[in-house]
């Protein structure tokens, strides 16, 4: 490891502008919280007084619960698909040999680095043809594309670290190719797999720029219905919607750092080669 | 010598005759995937990339009409420029804390890199809607300066190009921060050490050791925030002004307007732009590394 405790390598400088860096980051998050319970019907600093009505308009109007329902649902229908076709693609991807390789994992991951507006216009003016504006599924079909990169990418980062000679002993035991990959090859990249679906679930869920070409007026998610309320009525209930979310990512990404730490123990007590060939992936960075 | 060709002969022919199972496996597994985006993401793309040149019919007038009309210059101009800033901004701004979080104990870094993630996983929506409510006319900034009494009317901050900047550079950051994190924390500390013993000035340790050997963090991260910026639509359009139209949002305007093909040629444009940038700097970066430890 090159990281030492090496107090003195850290100057009083660099602490003070990273410490104002680390405030401009989450000071602007923590800052909607406290709104949202205002009594106010505007965004006015300090709020008036303290009340609930916000929460209770988000939870009473069936616009917005009927969009998060839809958003839930696309997002784990987008997870599961995503899943589905991306773990097979990493597996392959990373035992295979062929040319071109790197090429098809650029076109498998680029729907994360192309600009998004291209791919919904391309898809809009798909679906435009097909009839499928303003269908659900339409929404799970594209919001597939844009999840199956992280399934793929932290699937293919779990099996770097993976020791392929384990698979081969379990096969030369007896075990089938079917019977090696549910009993060895899976519980190894099962961290991988959760991982990658949640990220495939947080990116549909909170996926606006298709959802505002493709939902029409029939199948309007939860990020879009709260571009329309920011856009046109702006009142605090969107802060209490935001504040719903905030928490909900909390909780997600402390899920994911105990899956990434559990995956970590896993790997290191398996594989025997990985001190020689892998480095470790960084402290708390997502593996994608 | 024909012992050996009489064995390998009828090898080389049962190689061809028999592929590998396993190559077949492999194609099995990949194929699924690579069919569903061909389909529901390719094809698209390419058939709306081709409808700006073919509609009505074959022309280049969608193209030409960008650069004849002073006011879509100025957007292309205005859409280099803002990813231009806040890519500096972000890399100024991203460094010492990469550094910091790079060389403070695991224990504390583990903490502060969280201060990182979780912005980082908060929707964009919402983060912009953070800074709406932090720069509007009764919002939280312009209260503090009025109780300070450094100003008496309240500023305009929101709908203004500062406001882009703010919100894009605040959004953006992780992506500077998390490369640029991964690369000096893999440098060794003993060269730092060892300039200072030399007799290196704090200045001089950073610009002869540390930033030559940060140089590929500082590239990946700048390349991931320049060509996000380019085709950023949901910041620029709820925080910026009129004046501050960016090529994403003005393709959104013209689908709206129904001047389809018009909006495919902007979107062929900004592409190219994103390609290319990613072509010449992505020269000895691998993809997978670069996009290994940040995201989207």
């Amino acid at each position: 490891m090159t990281i030492r405790s090496h107090r003195g390598g850290v100057g009083l400088i660099v602490r003070v502008l990273a410490g104002l860096v680390f405030l401009y980051l989450i000071f602007p998050i923590l800052v909607v919280a406290p709104l949202s319970f205002s009594s106010g019907t505007y965004l006015s600093f300090p709020p008036p007084g303290f009340s609930l009505r916000w929460y209770e308009n988000f939870f009473g109007r069936p616009d917005w619960i009927e969009a998060t329902w839809l958003s839930l649902w696309v997002g784990c229908a987008a997870m599961a698909l995503a899943t589905a076709l991306g773990v097979p693609a990493a597996i392959a991807l990373v035992r295979a040999r062929f040319r071109g390789k790197s090429l098809v994992m650029g076109f498998i991951i680029s729907p994360m680095i192309a600009p998004v507006i291209i791919v919904a216009i391309g898809i809009y003016f798909f679906y435009a043809r097909l009839g499928l504006v303003g269908n659900p599924f339409g929404l799970v079909v594209a919001h597939t594309c844009l999840a199956v990169p992280f399934v793929v990418i932290n699937v293919a980062a779990t099996l770097q670290g993976f020791d392929e000679r384990i698979e081969q002993a379990a096969m030369n035991l007896g075990a089938t190719p079917w019977g090696t990959f549910w009993q060895v090859t899976f519980p190894i990249i099962r961290p991988g797999i959760f991982s990658g679906a949640l990220f495939a679930f947080i990116s549909s869920f909170d996926e606006l720029v298709v959802a505002l070409f493709v939902s029409g007026s029939t199948a309007v998610t939860l990020p879009r219905k709260m571009w329309d309320s920011i856009r046109f009525e702006i009142d605090p209930t969107i802060a209490a919607v935001s504040t719903i979310l905030i928490v909900l990512t909390g909780a997600l990404f402390l899920t994911a750092e105990l899956l990434r730490r559990r995956s970590e123990r896993l790997r290191s007590s398996i594989s025997i080669t990985e001190a020689a060939t892998n480095e470790p992936l960084p402290e708390g960075a997502p593996v994608i | 010598m024909s012992r050996y060709r009489e064995t390998m002969v009828p090898a080389a022919i049962i190689r061809e005759m028999r592929p590998p199972p396993r190559q077949f496996m492999h194609l099995a597994l990949l194929l699924p995937l690579l069919l569903y985006l061909a389909a529901f993401y390719a094809y698209p793309v390419l058939a709306m990339m081709f409808r700006s040149v073919s509609e009505p019919d074959w022309t280049i007038e969608n193209f030409a009409k960008i650069f004849e009309n002073a006011v879509y210059l100025q957007v292309l101009w205005l859409t280099f420029r803002v990813a231009l800033v806040v890519t500096l901004i972000a890399l100024v701004l991203g460094f010492p804390v990469a550094y910091l979080l790079a060389r403070i104990e695991p224990s504390k870094s583990n903490l502060l890199i969280a201060l990182v993630l979780l912005p980082f996983w908060t929707s964009i929506l919402v983060r912009t809607y953070a800074w709406m409510v932090l720069l509007g006319r009764q919002g939280l900034i312009n209260q503090f300066l009025q109780w300070l009494g450094v100003i008496q009317e309240p500023l305009r901050l929101l709908n203004t190009t500062f406001a882009v900047y703010v919100a894009m550079v605040h959004i953006l950051l992780p992506f500077m921060i998390l490369p640029l994190y991964s690369v000096i924390r893999g440098i060794d500390g003993n060269l730092f050490r060892a300039a200072e013993g030399l007799g290196a000035t704090p200045f001089g340790v950073f610009r002869q050791v540390l930033l030559p050997l940060a140089l590929p963090g500082v590239w990946a991260g700048s390349l991931l925030v320049f060509i996000l910026s380019l085709g950023f639509f949901i910041t620029p359009a709820l925080v910026g002004g009129p004046r501050d139209l960016m090529i994403a949002v003005l393709v959104e305007q013209q689908v709206d307007m129904f001047h389809w093909p018009f909006a495919s040629a902007l979107a062929v444009l900004l592409l190219v732009a994103a390609l290319s940038v990613f072509a010449g700097f992505a020269k000895g970066l691998g993809i997978e590394q670069i996009f290994a430890r940040a995201r989207r």
